[in-house]
Formats: structure tokens, C-alpha cells, sequence
């Protein structure tokens, strides 16, 4: 156990911690400005990944492959959006948990009947591809350090984009008091349009960027879905802040507690046992978590509130 | 418009007559497959106690099912390799026989429900549905991790359990068991919804401020609700796993959680048949739709949407021209 691995692990974590914030913002956005939850939020990062490894094998572009994930991404979104989830802002979270559910059984089934079971892949491109060295001696997978890039810049992309500028003005109104703004003269359903298209091509991108290192699958989207959702929990849900703390957090403690609590138990346990149990105790690490977050602070960290 | 209580009889009688064809035909499976809408209609009437009546949105309910099939899966493997369960402070043997599994997957799974109610309870509406589906998610990495009984690749259980006097291996007679507590769940879902618990239960859903002002405790009443729910779908899956003789992780999925409000949903949520029609409607489709294309899903899909957009009281409610409970 050496502090090299440990530096390691902790990118790791941060890496998927990024990648789950991608999800989470998406997610938390769409609550906090319209009160809706979305389990399809998943099956937009499958559009994201399915449409960047098609556009990948077509063109060998990997830049084009990203630019499709987000387009088709958002398309899908603003289109699910006029089509069924405009019916059901205002409507009982059960309608809303349904309706979504309906609509990942129509997004899987789908995109199964359209590219068929067999997973697709999407290849890292050259100039991202092999390892780095970073001060200190470390070296690491070029692209993953990308993805860290990616995602931190999209952070504070959103952040502008929120505190800022004229349109995060009015998702904030938005969040507040939808009869007052639209009062005020904006359009909110074009405004819900858009941020939820703009969640979607957030999924999208995620859903592109992680599927050149993990397979393009059918199904691929709801393990991600879930964790996020354990993100938004833990970050109080509809704040952008609470999202990305929450998804560093998860990350971190899903990355490190996978490979650091086998070897903590192998302290007073034999080896074998150990493994077993660490590795049990490690896939509920998250879950633990959201449970303490959840005793000391019932709507988040950062929830103001139910 | 047809008044409930018909549609209720008609739905029994519906059952009990494919249950004559089948006999009469002589096709073992289709019996299986009225298994299979009993067992489900159990564990949906189970989340009905929680969703229908305490409007407790939970979709973390497969971990009781799971937990169910696998206190069914443990004792059993272990009865089958002659092998001791090992509690740590004391050793058990194994069992075959289906009244101790089925006391065994209550007391766990109503200990499950009791512990994540506990912690749920605290919070509403969205998070709570959010860590009800957590908690699952938590049950079902834990048991695809648990290479003691199996791991990813579940459990095998050879022989199916017994039951004193019966040869649980006719399907016929085990339907029969299946069916029997399928309609005492019923019964005590119909005498809970009109006791003064369910009444209180049912103002707490909707007004809970007032239930604390006469001087009762919602979040006791719902956590009691939770316990019931839980106990009674952990049984379900107790038995689900002794239909298939076999144990998996797919049974704490989160889509199985899906599947069992859908089943409420289609039916109509907080109606005592509301399952039970459900549950014969879904296994139809997956049936009759997985027979005709292997994307059934898709138009499972549609005719949820169609039914969450337009047809709120479900199947019984579209009968009988009244809106359900609203949750």
C-alpha cells in the first residue's frame, strides 16, 4: 500500500465522481426548475453513448462522436419533453416515477430493437490515449485526466451559466415562482424545453465519454442513474453545489472503499474472509453513506428543502 | 358502470376457471403461470398496504421480495448440503419445510422494513422514493457480492420445499397453497383498510398535520404500514423462489420494484384487487406480447404511459368510473 496507489485511486474517484456530477446536474436541474423526477435520465446517457460509438464507427472522429452525443442527446430530450413529461409537471411524483419508468422500458427496448444486444465500442483516440506523468512521478491514463478536464470545466461552465448570465436567471426565478416569472413575460414552457434539454445533453456527454472506457450497452444508463440519484440525495436535491459535492463524495468513497476496506479487514481477519467481506461491505460503502448524510441532515447537505 | 365488488368476484371466479381449463386440458404450465400472477399479486397487495392506503411511494420494495427468496434460498441450500447455517454465535440447521421458511422470510423482511422505515420515514416525497430505491440497489450489490450462496450466479435449489400433507411438486397443489395466502393477504388488506388503523393511515397520507393534532403519531402509523408491506412481499418472494427453484440478485432488482408498482398501477392503487387484476394483466402481456416479439417491452412501455396519462383509476377504476386514492 503505497501513496503512488493511493494518488492513484483518489484520481479515479474524482474521475467518476465528474462523471456522475454530469448525471447529477442534469438530474438535480430538472427538480429543482420543474419538480419532476426523471428515471429516464439514464436512458439519455444510453442515446449519448449509442449515438457516439455509431457516429465514431461511420467517421473515426471522436470529437464529431462527442458533438453527436450531446446533439442527439438534447434532441431526444426536448423531444421526450414535448411528447409526455410537459403532462406531468404538477402531477403526483407516483404518475411522474411511472410515466419515466414506461419510458425507459420504451428507451432500452428500443435502442435494443435499433443496434441490436451485442455491445458497441467506442475507442479512445490517439492523442488521448496512454499514460501521463504527473509531477511527483505518477503515471496515469491520459484520458482518464481528461475526463477530470471535461467534467471540472463543465462545472463551472454550469455555474456561470446559473449565477451569471440572463438564462440562469430565470431557471433560478424558475425554481422560485414559475406563475411570477411567467408573469414576468417569459416563456416558461420554452424555458423547461430547454433545461431539460440541457440536462439530457449532459447525460449524453457523460454517457459518450464514459462509454470509451466501459462497453456501449443496452441497459448501461440505470447503474449510473441510481448512484446519481444517491449524489442528489446526499447533495439535497435542485442544488447544482450539493450535486457536485455529492458526486465527488460518492465517487471517492465507491473508488477507495473497493480497494482500501478488503485491506483494512485483512488487518484483524484472514485473508480470504477478508476479501469477502471488505468487498461486500465496499459495494454498500455509498448506500452507508447516503444513510449517516440522510440521519444528520434529512434534505441534504445542501436541501432547503422536501 | 359496474360496481366494485362484482368486478372483485368476477376476478376470483376468472382465476379459479382458467384454473379448470388448465385441469381439464391437462397443461401443467399454464397453471405455472397462475402461479405466477398469485405470487406477484401477494407481493403487490404487500406494497399496496404501504402505496395504497399510506401513499408511501416506495421503490425499494424488491429488497424485501429478495429478502424473502433468499431466506427460502439459504435454508434451503443448506438443508440440501446437509451442511449447519452459521450464525456466529450459534449454528442452525437447515430446512425443507415451507410454514418455518415462510416464518423465517417474514421475520427477516418485516425486520428489513422496519430498519429502512425507521430511516426513510424521516424524509418525504422525493427522497423517499429516492432512498427506498437506494436501500434496494444496497440489498442487491450486497448479494451479487455474497459468493457464499452464490454470488452473481444465484442458487440452485433442486427439490422444491414441502408442506405437511401436500405434494408441493403437483402444481396444481402448490397453486393451491400460493392461492390461500394470496386470498388471506386480501382479507387482512380489506379489514386494515377499515379498521381505525387503516383510517388513520389513510389521514395521515392526506392530512397529516390533523392525525398529529388528535393525537396520534403519522410517522408510527406509517412505519407500522412499512412493517406489514414488507412482511407480506418478502413472503411473496419466499415463495417466487420456490416456484422457480431458484435464487438471484434479479430479485432485488430496482425494475422489479418497478414492476410491482406497475402492476398496482395498471389494477388501480389502493383497491383491493388492484394487484390482483394487475398482476393477471402483466403476465398476460408478457406472455402473449413476448410470444408475438422479443421487444414486448416497448409496448409494456406505451400502454403505461397511456394508462399514467390518461387512466388514473387503473383497470378497476376505468370499470367502475371512479378515480382512485390519490398518492
Amino acid at each position: 500500500m503505497t501513496l503512488l496507489l493511493l494518488i492513484e485511486q483518489v484520481l479515479n474517484g474524482l474521475q467518476f465522481g465528474v462523471m456522475l456530477f454530469l448525471m447529477a446536474a442534469g438530474l438535480t436541474l430538472i427538480f429543482g426548475v420543474m419538480g419532476l423526477i426523471n428515471l429516464a435520465h439514464g436512458s439519455l446517457y444510453m442515446v449519448g453513448a449509442f449515438a457516439a460509438a455509431a457516429v465514431a464507427g461511420a467517421t473515426g472522429s471522436f470529437l464529431l462522436a462527442l458533438v453527436a452525443a450531446l446533439a442527439a442527446a438534447a434532441l431526444a430530450g426536448a423531444l421526450v419533453e414535448i411528447v409526455v413529461i410537459r403532462r406531468l409537471y404538477g402531477k403526483a411524483h407516483l404518475d411522474q416515477v411511472l410515466a419515466t419508468f414506461a419510458l425507459i422500458l420504451i428507451f432500452s427496448e428500443g435502442t435494443r430493437w435499433v443496434f441490436g444486444s451485442f455491445p458497441l465500442f467506442l475507442d479512445i483516440p490517439d492523442y488521448l490515449s496512454g499514460p501521463v506523468t504527473l509531477p511527483g512521478g505518477i503515471e496515469y491514463p491520459l484520458y482518464r485526466l481528461a475526463l477530470i478536464i471535461v467534467g471540472l470545466l463543465v462545472a463551472a461552465g454550469l455555474w456561470w451559466l446559473t449565477a451569471r448570465t440572463r438564462i440562469g436567471m430565470q431557471i433560478r426565478a424558475g425554481e422560485n415562482d414559475r406563475e411570477m416569472i411567467a408573469a414576468l413575460g417569459v416563456n416558461i414552457s420554452a424555458l423547461y424545453t430547454l433545461v431539460f434539454a440541457l440536462g439530457a445533453a449532459l447525460a449524453g456527454l457523460a454517457g459518450a465519454l464514459v462509454g470509451a472506457i466501459q462497453s456501449v450497452q443496452v441497459g448501461m444508463g440505470e447503474p449510473v442513474l441510481i448512484l446519481a440519484f444517491v449524489v442528489i440525495v446526499i447533495g439535497g436535491i435542485g442544488s447544482i453545489k450539493g450535486a457536485f459535492i455529492g458526486a465527488i463524495l460518492v465517487g471517492l468513497t465507491d473508488t477507495l472503499g473497493g480497494i482500501f476496506l478488503p485491506e483494512l479487514f485483512k488487518l484483524f481477519m484472514e485473508s480470504g474472509a477478508a476479501t469477502q467481506t471488505g468487498s461486500a461491505l465496499a459495494s454498500m460503502a455509498v448506500y452507508i453513506l447516503m444513510g449517516l448524510v440522510l440521519i444528520w441532515r434529512p434534505t441534504g447537505l445542501f436541501g432547503a428543502r422536501a | 358502470m359496474i360496481a366494485e365488488r362484482w368486478i372483485n368476484c368476477a376476478v376470483i371466479a376468472g382465476i379459479l376457471a382458467v384454473l379448470v381449463y388448465a385441469l381439464v386440458a391437462d397443461e401443467p404450465f399454464t397453471i405455472t403461470l397462475l402461479t405466477r400472477v398469485v405470487i406477484l399479486a401477494l407481493a403487490a397487495v404487500g406494497l399496496n398496504i404501504a402505496l395504497g392506503i399510506g401513499g408511501l411511494v416506495s421503490l425499494g420494495h424488491a429488497a424485501f421480495f429478495g429478502l424473502g427468496g433468499y431466506a427460502m434460498g439459504v435454508l434451503a441450500s443448506h438443508a440440501q448440503t446437509f451442511t449447519p447455517l452459521d450464525l456466529g454465535f450459534f449454528t442452525l440447521p437447515g430446512t425443507k419445510s415451507m410454514p418455518i421458511i415462510w416464518l423465517v422470510a417474514v421475520v427477516v423482511s418485516a425486520l428489513a422494513a422496519w430498519v429502512i422505515g425507521l430511516l426513510s420515514l424521516r424524509t418525504t416525497g422525493v427522497y423517499f422514493i429516492m432512498i427506498t430505491l437506494a436501500f434496494g440497489q444496497m440489498f442487491f450489490y450486497f448479494s451479487i457480492s455474497w459468493s457464499a450462496y452464490g454470488g452473481e450466479d444465484g442458487l440452485s435449489i433442486f427439490v422444491r420445499n414441502s408442506f405437511p400433507a401436500l405434494n408441493t411438486l403437483v402444481p396444481v397443489q402448490f397453486f393451491g397453497l400460493c392461492f390461500v395466502l394470496l386470498c388471506f393477504a386480501l382479507l387482512l388488506f380489506h379489514r386494515l383498510k377499515a379498521s381505525p388503523f387503516g383510517l388513520a393511515l389513510n389521514a395521515a397520507r392526506q392530512v397529516p398535520e390533523r392525525v398529529e393534532t388528535v393525537g396520534l403519531n403519522p410517522m408510527r402509523l406509517k412505519l407500522v404500514a412499512f412493517v406489514i408491506s414488507g412482511a407480506i412481499t418478502g413472503l411473496a418472494g419466499a415463495l417466487f423462489a420456490d416456484l422457480n427453484r431458484f435464487v438471484s440478485p434479479t430479485m432485488f432488482s430496482w425494475q422489479l420494484s418497478g414492476e410491482l408498482i406497475i402492476l398496482i398501477i395498471i389494477g388501480g392503487v389502493g383497491r383491493l384487487m388492484g394487484p390482483v387484476v394487475g398482476a393477471c394483466l402483466f403476465v398476460a402481456l408478457e406472455h402473449w406480447l413476448g410470444g408475438l416479439t422479443d421487444f414486448w417491452h416497448v409496448w409494456l412501455g406505451v400502454i403505461l404511459l397511456m394508462i399514467v396519462l390518461f387512466a388514473r383509476g387503473g383497470l378497476i377504476g376505468l370499470l367502475t368510473g371512479k378515480e382512485g386514492a390519490h398518492v
